[in-house]
């Protein structure tokens, strides 16, 4: 039995409970045993995969392991890990483990809510396992649809507009993308779907490369909210109740980055190096371009996810800078990012459940009301910064010394170009915090209001601990990872 | 003649037993042996779904050549009868409700007629036993689409259907006589040898395509679809959604390879132009109806845009992914349409997207299964509308058309814009006066169950689609 197989059967059996469980007890009960489980199950991953290669098992893929799917057309079931995405399982573990407890308190269809999430979660883990093209893509496409059910029905605000934008747009994403996918398959004239094999032959010719690697990083780049393709996500994050805009910006947004140094680069890499340039444009105006939409917006949710629009272009960025240093911090930024966003939305969505109001200018003094929710927020916004001891310093650290490294004048002034955004990031965290925690409370209705509840604390506690492990035990981390962006670092810059 | 070769045909022979059983039992039975009419015909369909699925696969020719049969072509004759059975038992409650029930007998004679037609359709290789086989096709389905004659819509639909129909086969006849004048055969195998792209014979392409056109809807032949979809019986709008375009579908892939193989150039730009046209028109009026038929009626002429994605590679892998695609489309599409069905039967009227809404919250079911029906035809995975999609894209990939497939990609994209407009009305538009539950007839929830399990299951067990593939063939 394949340890991986687990992060699919367990996700199935969480749904198929679900579906037999009678009420709100067993709902939770089912939730909370799942996605301990899962959590468990990605620990020990973690730790075994540490060993293992410790141990002095260097192939590219651990676990690896393939079952024929579709013979005839060369689809197989393929899967193994290797650090990347041992890395990204464990983030996506951390997140639905915490979002269970998020939305511990949700109503109405409460059962329906979390099938839906569990899907979610399902196609996010099968995604990050498999090493088939089509297996990958149809996991893919499994984690985008439940979206627009979890935004459209439990939502808030515009919810419908909002749901219906991101899936379509999503959707429109992914059609680029098995264009892609296509491409690359019959231009390797390949008779698999491995990854790691069509990498390895690497014959698909450059003039097919051009054409079809940036289909692929397209179709990829809107989800990692690639400039101009990323107006999805701040009406999406602001509409979705609050699990959903952590899983989404959490894990889903991740998908994008991942995809994009997977897929696209790895398997055109000819085409990557010759057509970087574009995006590395079309990245840094995502990284500046965000930053300073965040600081005119006034809703909490529009802050924070033009934020997101930002880091995860700066994700993106550091990929197509390729050097092995900020490729690495482009992985060491999914995962803070993820877990720092996580905590954000984590806290945002409880403020929002007792205040009913998420503009900035209605609310303010929440530090005495709510002394550990503000708390919680200053850290969430300190390491939102990059402030050292936290995991954005590490990455952000790391990917602009990375694309630093790059000699000539282009590289060197985008990324001078896209450093400003941490200044601009300062400015957008601060002043929401001091606007909102700080100061007089103006709203009598707002003092009556209670600090969070045990589960909430459970959520906010998780998550900040996560946050600063990684700030604090970096190395940890990029150990785990350096082995998987070395060996797709080979083929990209050989 | 040697009586033995009828054995050869026995889908054939054992349909038609069927029908004239169904059509004695129609005498004979009165009293409370007509409340047993329905199960009666469903247990025969049942016990033929089951010797054509047994059918060993082998290749004869009957009739010196005419008639043929492979282990393909039962596949394909298996699928259809499959799909007339559910929809058959999806078409209880209509069959029993007070304006039909004395002309039930009727409908399954003409039901069956067309399904014999369809047979005779796809195994023929001569173009005479192919156009008695269509017209005995599509003749009995004019009646059955004026099937509630009393309702002004039907008559109306039925009238336009048959004069379409009629139009097509005209065209299509003409076609054939060129081909005859040209070649001076009308064997397949012969006309195939003959054929050498003279403009007489492209001519008779183009007439021969404008007449299976029109029996698949592609647009510019689309015309008739939406007015005979909305005003015939449900259940005889999803025949016609499905079986009726999944036989035409198939047969015309058949004879583009195997009598039109030479002029590929030619049917390659047709059927470019054609599929972009169906897909892309069909979305753009699919977005704008509100009746649910209708609706349903342009999103099968974009289905059948992409099952010809499929047919223009003519390709192996393409007849797989063709046969593939019309199985799984047959489960998407009986599962809405049976829900439309049991809606429209509940509230007595046409149902619109309006009536959907917040139909969750008093049919959870209904609208579960709804839901992932319109998932599985947008190709939304883990359903197996996914997984047709992607082989049907695939194929055509190969055969390098690569701007079409993208067209087909993005359409993919408006299409799950107009199935999310449903989702949206039953899951989340409020209503405060919503549908109430009703429970619907038992044979339409064994239906419903076997349409489940055929969009859950038919993707992810891939025995299916390999079984297709071991006897596909191609130019």
């Amino acid at each position: 039995m394949n340890i991986l197989n687990l992060f699919i059967l367990l996700p199935l059996a969480m749904l198929l409970a679900l579906w037999a469980a009678r009420n709100l007890r067993q709902i939770r009960s089912v939730m909370v045993v799942g996605s301990s489980l899962l959590l468990a199950l990605s620990i020990y991953l973690t730790i075994d995969f540490i060993s293992q290669r410790s141990a002095g098992a260097d192939a590219p893929f651990l676990y690896a392991a393939s079952w024929t799917w579709y013979a005839p057309l060369n689809i197989c079931y393929s899967i193994g890990v290797d650090g990347i995405s041992v890395a990204m399982i464990l983030l996506s573990a951390i997140i639905v483990f915490t979002g269970t407890f998020a939305s511990w308190r949700l109503q109405p269809l409460t059962k329906e809510f979390f099938l839906w999430y569990v899907l979610l979660s399902l196609g996010v883990f099968g995604f990050f396992i498999s090493t088939d093209m089509f297996a990958m893509f149809m996991f893919y496409e499994t984690a985008l649809i439940p979206m627009y059910l979890l935004i459209g029905v439990w939502g808030s605000g515009k919810k419908e507009y909002s749901a219906m934008k991101l899936t379509l747009m999503l959707m429109g994403g992914s059609a680029f993308l098995l264009m892609g996918i296509l491409g690359i398959y019959f231009g390797s004239g390949a008779t698999t779907m491995n990854i790691l094999e069509i990498a390895e032959m690497g014959n698909i010719p450059v003039n097919i490369q051009y054409i079809f690697f940036p289909l692929t990083f397209l179709g990829f780049g809107v989800l990692g909210a690639l400039f101009p393709f990323h107006t999805w996500s701040p009406d999406g994050h602001a509409s979705a109740p609050t699990s959903v805009s952590m899983l989404h910006a959490g894990v889903l947004m991740k998908l994008g980055g991942y995809g994009c140094f997977r897929i696209a680069m790895y398997l055109l890499p000819q085409a990557a190096n010759d057509l970087a340039w574009i995006f590395i444009i079309l990245t840094t105006i995502s990284v500046v371009y965000g930053a300073l939409s965040a600081i005119s917006q006034t809703d909490l949710k529009y802050i924070n996810a033009y934020s997101s629009v930002s880091h995860c272009g700066l994700v993106l960025f550091a990929l197509l800078m390729m050097t092995r240093t900020s490729c690495t911090g482009a992985i060491l930024q999914m995962l803070s990012h993820g877990l720092m966003t996580a905590l954000f939305f984590a806290l945002i969505g409880m403020i929002y459940g007792r205040t009913h109001t998420r503009d900035i200018r209605e609310l303010s003094g929440l530090m005495k009301i709510m002394p550990f929710l503000s708390v919680g927020y200053i850290i969430a916004g300190l390491a939102n910064l990059g402030l050292p001891g936290f995991s954005g310093f590490i990455a952000e650290m790391t990917i602009f010394v990375g694309s630093f490294e790059q000699p000539d004048l282009f590289h060197r002034c985008v990324t001078i170009i896209a450093c400003t955004s941490i200044v601009i990031t300062a400015v957008y965290i601060l002043r929401v915090v001091g606007k909102i925690l700080y100061g007089v409370c103006k709203n009598e209705h707002h003092l009556a209001l209670t600090d969070a509840t045990w589960d909430e604390r459970f959520t906010v506690i998780c998550l900040i601990a996560c946050v600063a492990g990684l700030g604090i035990l970096p190395m940890w981390v990029s150990n785990l990872i350096d082995g998987g962006v070395g060996n797709i670092f080979s083929i990209i810059y050989p | 003649m040697n009586y033995i070769q009828f054995l050869e045909m026995r889908p054939e022979v054992s349909l038609l037993a069927i029908f004239v059983a169904v059509f004695v039992y129609d005498l004979v039975a009165r009293g409370k042996w007509r409340h047993y009419f329905h199960p009666v015909v469903c247990l025969l369909l049942m016990l033929h779904t089951a010797i054509c699925l047994g059918e060993s696969y082998r290749e004869a020719e009957l009739f010196s050549g005419m008639y043929y049969t492979c282990p393909m072509i039962g596949i394909v004759k298996t699928i259809l009868t499959g799909g007339t059975l559910l929809l058959v038992m999806q078409a209880n409650k209509w069959l029993r409700s007070a304006n039909t029930t004395h002309k039930q007998g009727e409908f399954y004679t003409l039901l069956l007629s067309t399904l014999f037609g369809m047979y005779i359709m796809i195994s023929a290789r001569h173009f005479l036993l192919f156009f008695i086989g269509m017209e005995l096709a599509s003749l009995p389905l004019a009646c059955l689409v004026a099937f509630d004659k009393y309702r002004h819509h039907s008559a109306e639909a039925g009238v336009k259907y048959i004069l379409t129909s009629m139009f097509s086969s005209a065209v299509m006849l003409y076609g054939i006589s060129f081909i005859y004048g040209t070649t001076g055969t009308l064997y397949f195998a012969d006309v195939a040898n003959n054929i050498t792209g003279v403009p007489l014979q492209v001519f008779a392409l183009v007439l021969f395509f404008a007449g299976l056109g029109f029996k698949i809807s592609l647009v510019p032949f689309h015309l008739w679809t939406a007015d005979t979809y909305q005003g015939a019986p449900t259940v005889v709008s999803s025949y016609l959604s499905v079986i009726s375009k999944g036989a035409a579908a198939f047969t015309l892939m058949v004879v583009l390879i195997q009598v039109f193989a030479p002029m590929i150039k030619y049917w390659q730009t047709i059927l470019y132009i054609l599929t972009v046209l169906s897909i892309t028109i069909a979305n753009l009026f699919a977005i704008r109806q509100t009746d649910l038929k209708r609706f349903m009626a342009f999103s099968s002429i974009s289905q059948a845009g992409y099952i010809m994605l499929a047919v223009i590679g003519g390709s192996k892998e393409g007849m797989s992914a063709l046969v593939y695609y019309v199985l799984v489309y047959i489960f998407a599409n009986l599962a809405v349409f049976g829900i439309i069905e049991t809606i429209e039967h509940h509230t007595r009227s046409n149902v619109s997207r309006d009536d959907c809404n917040g139909l969750y919250k008093t049919n959870p079911k209904l609208a579960f299964l709804m839901t992932l029906a319109l998932f599985s035809l947008a190709g939304i995975p883990p359903f197996a509308g996914f997984f047709s999609k992607f082989f049907v894209f695939m194929s055509a990939f190969k055969a390098e058309f690569w701007v079409l497939v993208f067209i087909a990609l993005i359409n993919t994209v408006i299409s799950l814009y107009y199935y999310l407009l449903i989702v949206k009305a039953m899951y989340i538009t409020p209503n405060d006066n919503p549908i109430p539950y009703f429970p619907s007839s038992k044979y339409s929830r064994i239906s419903f169950v076997v349409c489940l399990a055929g969009i859950i299951l038919l993707g992810i067990c891939s025995f299916v689609f390999e079984e297709i593939d071991k006897f596909s063939f191609g130019m």
